[in-house]
């Protein structure tokens, strides 16, 4: 049970700590060459349209079955959120601020780390906590590949119409996702009242 | 694979997605509409609203069996209740969130508080709640692919057989369709929501 618990986890939070590396990267990038926003989010969207099962069970033919598609699965999911509130959260901040920031002689690097980022990080953080919740969602489906992880107690219930193995696997997985919801909404409402100086 | 229990899968799953959505949609503008005036009431509901919306649809669909058992009964309930956060959250939003000064003219110019619900409210609020049905829409295809597990058909019974059995051709049979049907709907809600944008707003 803990063992699955732990895995559970680690799958759902190692493809989101790699997707945030690449996503918050590419965010930045396509903030600053704005010609390519609209296609890269454009293809991300339509990858956060198709049902994760698909994507799941798809990669089974082309990386095998096992904790690969679950962790590919994983951090594709993740990446649009990320991608995109980390272009929102960027494009969206008060001009003056910026030519306030030049008009003090920052550099473009030191106003995108001092003043654009921080700046950023409650839409930021508003992505990941949508992330993370999701994933376990997505970590529990893609225990039918055999990835592993609480998931596997419900397929196994579902398998053998087994009322406690269904209830265990069900109930375990809700509570954490609820609680990784909880969790990173306070961390969001936290980070948001230092930056803004006042409560979302 | 044959062709015609592809094509009857891919209608069974329209069928439950259909359905499930106009239920959906049906009950939450209803509900929506009737509270969107008593706001600590609106508030409870969309935090409930949010609560179910943090479960993951797997587990939630398996504690439906334990509850209704299996069947078609058991995924449409899961479904409907799956759909409806987004809508009742976007009609709360799109009839609240409405710039004060138009809501201001519409008294000004003796409305009473329903014609201006009818008239001025709604209208304004349709593009956000057709943005919340099409989230819903697209939602709901690949929570039906999942919901084949309790044993209402679709999509989905082609993909887990391919899945168990390792058959690939099964898989893409599964897999290739529910995709199409998931962009084919946010294309079609995304039109439809476009065109229910008012005369006056569309650029």
């Amino acid at each position: 049970m803990i063992f699955r618990l732990i895995e559970h986890l680690q799958l759902a939070f190692y493809s989101l700590i790699l997707a945030l590396a690449v996503g918050i990267l590419i965010g930045i990038f396509i903030s600053k060459y704005t010609k390519l926003a609209i296609p890269i989010i454009s293809v991300a969207g339509i990858l956060d349209t198709i049902p994760s099962l698909a994507i799941l069970s798809v990669l089974i033919p082309l990386v095998g079955i096992g904790k690969p598609p679950a962790i590919i699965t994983l951090f594709l999911y993740s990446l649009m959120p990320i991608i995109r509130n980390t272009y929102v959260g960027i494009r969206e901040i008060n001009p003056a601020i910026i030519e306030a920031a030049e008009g003090m002689g920052m550099t473009e690097m030191q106003i995108l780390i001092k003043v654009r980022l921080p700046l950023a990080l409650p839409v930021i953080m508003a992505g990941i906590r949508t992330t993370a919740t999701f994933n376990i969602g997505i970590t529990a489906l893609a225990a039918v590949v055999g990835a592993g992880g609480l998931g596997t107690f419900i397929w196994t219930g579902l398998m053998l119409m087994d009322y406690d193995l269904m209830l265990i696997g069900a109930l375990t997985t809700s509570i954490l996702a609820i609680v990784t919801d909880a969790g990173l909404g306070l961390i969001e409402r936290r980070i948001k009242k230092r930056v803004t100086g006042r409560g979302g | 694979m044959d062709i015609s229990i592809l094509m009857l899968k891919i209608m069974e799953h329209v069928k439950l997605t259909f359905t499930a959505l106009i239920i959906s949609v049906a009950l939450g503008f209803s509900i929506g509409i009737l509270t969107w005036k008593y706001v600590k009431l609106s508030n409870l509901i969309i935090h409930f609203a949010n609560f179910i919306q943090a479960i993951p649809s797997l587990a939630f669909l398996t504690l439906m069996v334990p509850l209704f058992g299996l069947g078609d009964t058991p995924a449409t309930i899961a479904l409907i209740v799956r759909a409806l956060m987004p809508i009742i959250r976007n009609t709360y939003v799109g009839i609240r969130e409405i710039n004060p000064a138009i809501i201001e003219a519409a008294e000004g110019m003796g409305m009473t508080e329903m014609q201006i619900l009818i008239k001025v409210r709604l209208p304004l609020a349709l593009p956000v709640i057709m943005a919340g049905i099409r989230t819903a829409g697209v939602l709901l295809v690949g929570i039906a692919t999942i919901a084949s597990l309790i044993g209402a058909g679709g999509l989905g019974e082609i993909l887990f057989l391919g899945i168990t059995s390792m058959n690939t051709d099964f898989i893409l049979a599964g897999a290739i369709p529910v995709a199409f049907l998931a962009v084919i709907t946010e294309v079609v809600l995304g039109q439809i929501e476009k065109a229910f944008i008012p005369k006056g707003l569309k650029k």
